[in-house]
């Protein structure tokens, strides 16, 4: 993971519509740019996440209408551990852009919910709430989605076994 | 021999138990139990050209209690596990139930928290058809191999359940 | 306390009118179970149907009784065993989920891949496509009650399957689109029977037309059903056909060529009405057009290795082996570690049959995907069925589910 951090030091990513737009509107807010295989994103504090994604949304030149996917990656042992990925696309643009939010590793981790701007986030958030157990603050309805109701334990974890049966031989 | 040859042709004898099991045998009603991938085969033994029809299964009842047979075709999950029990103790005895696929045998290849090592954890299992999928004539061999076990059955036998 | 009952004899003397007052009060609304074993919800999906007499108030989907824990096994597997888990989320056309993994690897490794891998590779998914567009047409008609159109639909899936079976041994999970290429090179005369299946195609789709297009009860079922508008599709999630139907000409294969879908030339159907009726003639449509794309690529398809030789991926020949140690070094590392490819991550997507189908790979260097995460198409395609199915009655709920083609193997991965 340190080669990864590395990476990100230097990229191509300011020169990213989006990102320099986000600089621009919001000065005081922390954004890290990172670059990669011609993909682009940005990572900002979760308390930012939802004026973040309102202005990408609303903003005319930009125009993200779209939020295609949320997901989370468990980065054990790294700190911070969680890292939620947001990707966004602008229709009427066809250009795509990744929003990351990074949080620290503890009992609860939680972020706030992109429902009120995005009506899509709403199954996604659930779904990483289940596997993941992350929290999504704000929330209409925050209860497992894949996995029966009275479920322990987040199975996508990385500290998380795989389960299921003891076999005589493994791959 | 003598009752046969007295009325010529038009008579046979033979056991009620036969007569039983070849009626049973030869209509059996599958219950539509499509969970995943082997559906869609079960689904293509069914259509035109491995017409599972001919033998006997006219129809996929859609409910449990009009249907003899439940083919469990697909990879059964946690929160699935209590809908297939439920449907199973709603179908009428006799019934049988066919495995298929090597998800519903043993858990396939996911060998996790997710799937259930095999539908034998939950109801007794008839015939196994392995495969993933098996093509619809695999289905097709399994289905004759439980038509050949229920012509075995003695009527007065008592199913472990 | 039964209500008071009214009879009123009529003029003639021969009938009477029963008045029974309408004692149901506002907010008088039963909930329904529809599913998770049923036949027309397409997989194992429920559906907690609020109904105001015969008209749905609300739809609420409950999902996960298929979820495999498929990523957290594609996460446990090295790169080349996940590929075998891939095929088995979107079980219609699992070449595309082959396809959308290899290309996100592939990106990972910087890999190049022959010509011919590529043009083979669009083939067999654009004949996979056909295969999917088929089951569904043959199911959303077998709901709705015309079973001679599933029949028909599975026919020729049946020479779909068959030329999948020649050419990969398996007829459905085939595995076939590696990294680095494709897996195994087409046999003698395989392509002439490719020919021979997709040449007389759009008979048969006139075939299917004939029998649906302008029958009064299929435009009756579907016409007005399921309505959203482009704007509100694009806020809901809807992606792919179902989205195209609403009047927005999103098709990944336009807007992010991928393989070589910018050197053909197809249309990419959109109607404006944005109902039920819309997406199913705009995967009609999509089946004609598929078809043009295989004829050309069986026209333009060039001669060369079907895979990459980069051994660092791509396991060496067998006859190699005999005569060279660094091809049986290769061999040794690629069977025993796997592939690792560098730090980083990609998010790849595809246009499947059903919308866009996404690859989110995150690799920390090792030989197994440290985040493998599968953006479903038919996921967000569910989550706007409550406004969808929102004021209409009962029986619509089974049209529009149809319409919107789901596949719940790939929403509960």
């Amino acid at each position: 993971m340190a080669e990864m951090n590395a990476a990100l030091t230097e990229s191509p990513a300011e020169a990213n519509s989006a990102v320099m737009a986000l600089r621009a509107a919001f000065p005081d807010v922390p954004i890290r740019a990172a670059s990669m295989y011609g993909q682009d994103w940005a990572i900002v504090p979760a308390e930012a996440i939802v004026a973040v994604a309102r202005f990408l949304r609303d903003d005319e030149t930009l125009r993200f209408d779209s939020l295609v996917d949320i997901t989370a990656s468990d980065l054990l042992p790294r700190a911070p551990r969680w890292e939620i990925v947001y990707q966004l696309t602008s229709m009427p643009r066809n250009v795509r852009f990744r929003l990351k939010v990074e949080v620290e590793d503890g009992p609860d981790p939680e972020v706030p919910s992109l429902t009120p701007v995005y009506l899509v986030a709403n199954w996604f958030e659930r779904e990483m709430f289940d596997l993941m157990g992350i929290r999504f603050g704000g929330h209409p309805n925050l209860r497992r989605i894949l996995l029966p109701d009275d479920w322990q334990g987040f199975p996508l974890r990385y500290d998380h076994p795989i389960g299921g049966e003891e076999v005589g031989f493994t791959s | 021999m003598g009752l046969e040859t007295a009325f010529g042709d038009s008579i046979i004898t033979t056991s009620i138990e036969q007569v039983a099991d070849w009626g049973r045998k030869s209509s059996l009603w599958p219950a539509l139990f499509g969970l995943a991938c082997c559906a869609i085969e079960m689904m293509a033994a069914g259509a035109s050209r491995y017409d599972l029809a001919r033998f006997g299964s006219e129809v996929f009842r859609a409910s449990p209690r009009q249907a003899d047979l439940m083919i469990v075709s697909g990879r059964v999950c946690q929160k699935m596990a209590p809908v297939l029990r439920q449907i199973y103790d709603q179908m009428p005895e006799p019934k049988w139930v066919i495995s298929m696929g090597a998800c519903a045998s043993s858990g396939g290849i996911f060998n996790n928290y997710a799937v259930i090592q095999g539908v034998d954890k939950i109801v007794p299992v008839d015939v196994y058809v392995p495969g993933c999928p098996p093509r619809p004539e695999a289905l097709m061999d399994g289905i004759m191999k439980l038509q050949e076990k229920i012509s075995r059955e003695r009527l007065v036998a008592r199913r472990a359940s | 306390m039964t209500p008071e009952v009214r009879i009123t004899p009529s003029t003639d003397g021969r009938t009477a009118v029963l008045e029974r007052p309408d004692t149901r009060q506002e907010g008088d609304l039963m909930t329904v179970n529809m599913g998770p074993q049923h036949p027309s919800t397409h997989g194992v999906l429920r559906i907690i149907l609020t109904l105001d007499g015969e008209t749905v108030v609300d739809a609420v989907p409950d999902i996960g009784f298929l979820h495999t824990g498929i990523e957290k096994s594609i996460q446990w597997k090295r790169y080349e065993a996940a590929l075998t888990c891939t095929d088995r989320m979107d079980y219609l056309s699992p070449l595309s989920n082959n396809l959308g993994y290899c290309l996100a690897v592939e990106k990972l490794l910087g890999l190049e891949i022959p010509p011919r891998a590529t043009w083979l590779r669009v083939m067999l998914v654009e004949l996979q496509r056909i295969a999917s567009h088929l089951v569904w047409l043959g199911t959303h008609a077998l709901d709705l009650g015309a079973m001679t159109v599933f029949l028909y639909c599975f026919r020729e899936r049946e020479m779909i399957l068959d030329l999948f079976e020649e050419l990969t041994g398996q007829r459905m999970m085939t595995s076939y689109i590696r990294f680095g290429g494709v897996e195994l090179e087409v046999p003698d005369g395989w392509l002439d029977r490719v020919h021979a299946f997709i040449d007389p195609f759009p008979n048969r789709v006139d075939e299917y037309e004939r029998l649906l297009t302008k029958n009064g009860i299929w435009k009756e079922r579907l016409t007005g059903v399921g309505v959203i508008s482009g704007q509100e599709a694009i806020e809901w999630g809807l992606n792919g056909p179902s989205l195209r139907g609403s009047g927005v000409a999103r098709d990944l294969r336009r807007q992010e060529p991928y393989l070589v879908y910018d050197q053909l030339k197809f249309e990419v159907p959109v109607r404006t009405e944005g109902d039920c009726y819309a997406r199913y003639l705009v995967r009609v449509a999509e089946l004609r057009q598929t078809r043009e794309i295989v004829v050309q690529c069986l026209k333009n398809l060039p001669g060369g290795p079907i895979r990459s030789d980069d051994r660092k991926v791509v396991p060496p020949p067998k006859d190699e082996l005999a005569n060279s140690m660094e091809a049986v070094i290769h061999h040794f590392k690629l069977l025993t570690e796997g592939l690792k490819p560098p730090i980083g991550e990609v998010y790849q997507a595809i246009e499947s049959p059903r919308g866009e189908l996404g690859f989110y790979l995150v690799s920390d260097g090792s030989n197994r995907p440290r985040r493998c995460h599968v953006r479903a198409p038919s996921f967000a395609n569910l989550q706007a069925l409550p406004r969808l199915c929102r004021g209409h009655l009962v029986a619509d709920v089974v049209a529009i589910i149809g319409s919107i083609d789901i596949v719940l193997g790939e929403i509960d991965r």
